[in-house]
């Protein structure tokens, strides 16, 4: 097994994944998507005047930037899910490579398949609970900065942590054993995260936007995420398993 | 690192590895694209633009948002 091998399986398995999430999220996101737009502009209708003065520079639809909602509903949102997932699965092959064979006696699946699962937690799950995604319509173009500081720091912290805690678990494991050592990194990853949680700043924007259409759009949110780091996990450990029988039977 | 910690079960064949120093140079380069690549859906043209616009930004909007990213 080399790094080539795996960081290809990576790739298509991140193409997969970003397609299928695509598939997911123009189901069930884009509805909530466009209702949260139709709110902005049916609340931007009579203020008209006061639409520039509130220094938003960001506008939906062909005002904006020339694309119009049915590109930025289909090749924009197929763009993005797509390099995510070829971005991510690159990275997670690459990990999977690296604790392939020294995660105790986990087999290439279970490694690789833990890899993808933390990856999910990590880098996605957690930072979705402290600073969950927001529809159009809500959140100002003025505190975009800091928003977007507060989030990448907190999932920074977050996928630090849990690289640490995977440490942590094979550090331990060799003088208690397996159980109780993924049991206490576990419980150092959780104390982390929840200690930054509490110190970070909480962003509330939400103003009087109906509480129905934010559900939905957080759920299609994190069914997109789902959907993204779930088909990758299963298609890269599909595509590696694949390799290690072909590598079996050529001994 | 110590991996041998838990001695080998006899009958049981040792886990096939990649070696680290192989893999170091590939893991950082790709890391770093997609760094990148990841960047350029989830943050360009928000709170940083490079390049100036909001061409990139509007192109990902709806992945951006679904993804769960800081938008606008």
């Amino acid at each position: 097994m080399t790094a080539r091998n795996f960081l290809i399986r990576g790739l298509l398995a991140g193409l997969i994944a970003g397609l299928f999430s695509f598939a997911i999220g123009y189901t069930v996101g884009e509805p909530p998507i466009d209702a949260a737009i139709a709110i902005e502009e049916a609340a931007a209708a009579p203020a008209a005047d006061h639409a520039h003065e509130t220094g938003s520079d960001h506008e939906h639809g062909d005002e904006g930037g020339g694309i119009s909602r049915t590109i930025q509903s289909t090749w924009g949102l197929a763009t993005a899910t797509v390099a995510m997932g070829v971005a991510l699965g690159g990275i997670v092959a690459l990990i999977a490579a690296g604790v392939a064979g020294r995660l105790g006696r986990l087999p290439l699946v279970g490694s690789t398949a833990l890899v993808a699962g933390l990856g999910f937690v990590a880098y996605s799950l957690v930072p979705f609970l402290k600073y969950p995604a927001v529809p159009p319509a809500v959140g100002s173009g003025d505190t975009i900065g800091s928003r977007t500081a507060y989030y990448f720091l907190f999932a920074l912290i977050s996928v630090v942590a849990m690289v640490a805690a995977v440490v942590l678990a094979r550090r331990l494991a060799s003088g208690m054993g397996a159980y109780p050592a993924v049991v206490l990194a576990g419980i150092a990853y959780v104390a982390v995260v929840a200690v930054a949680a509490l110190a970070m700043p909480t962003v509330n924007e939400l103003g009087d936007f109906p509480a129905d259409v934010l559900w939905e759009f957080r759920v299609s949110s994190l069914l997109t995420l789902s959907a993204l780091w779930g088909s990758l996990g299963i298609a890269l450990t599909w595509l590696l398993r694949r390799l290690e029988v072909s590598q079996k039977a050529a001994v | 690192m110590s991996q041998t910690a838990a001695a080998p079960v006899i009958g049981v064949p040792e886990l096939p590895t990649v070696d680290l120093r192989e893999l170091a140079p590939w893991a950082f380069f790709v890391g770093l694209l997609g760094l990148l690549v990841i960047f350029f859906v989830s943050a360009d043209q928000g709170a940083v633009s490079i390049p100036a616009g909001t061409m990139v930004h509007e192109w990902v909007h709806d992945g951006r948002h679904l993804l769960g990213y800081p938008c606008h």
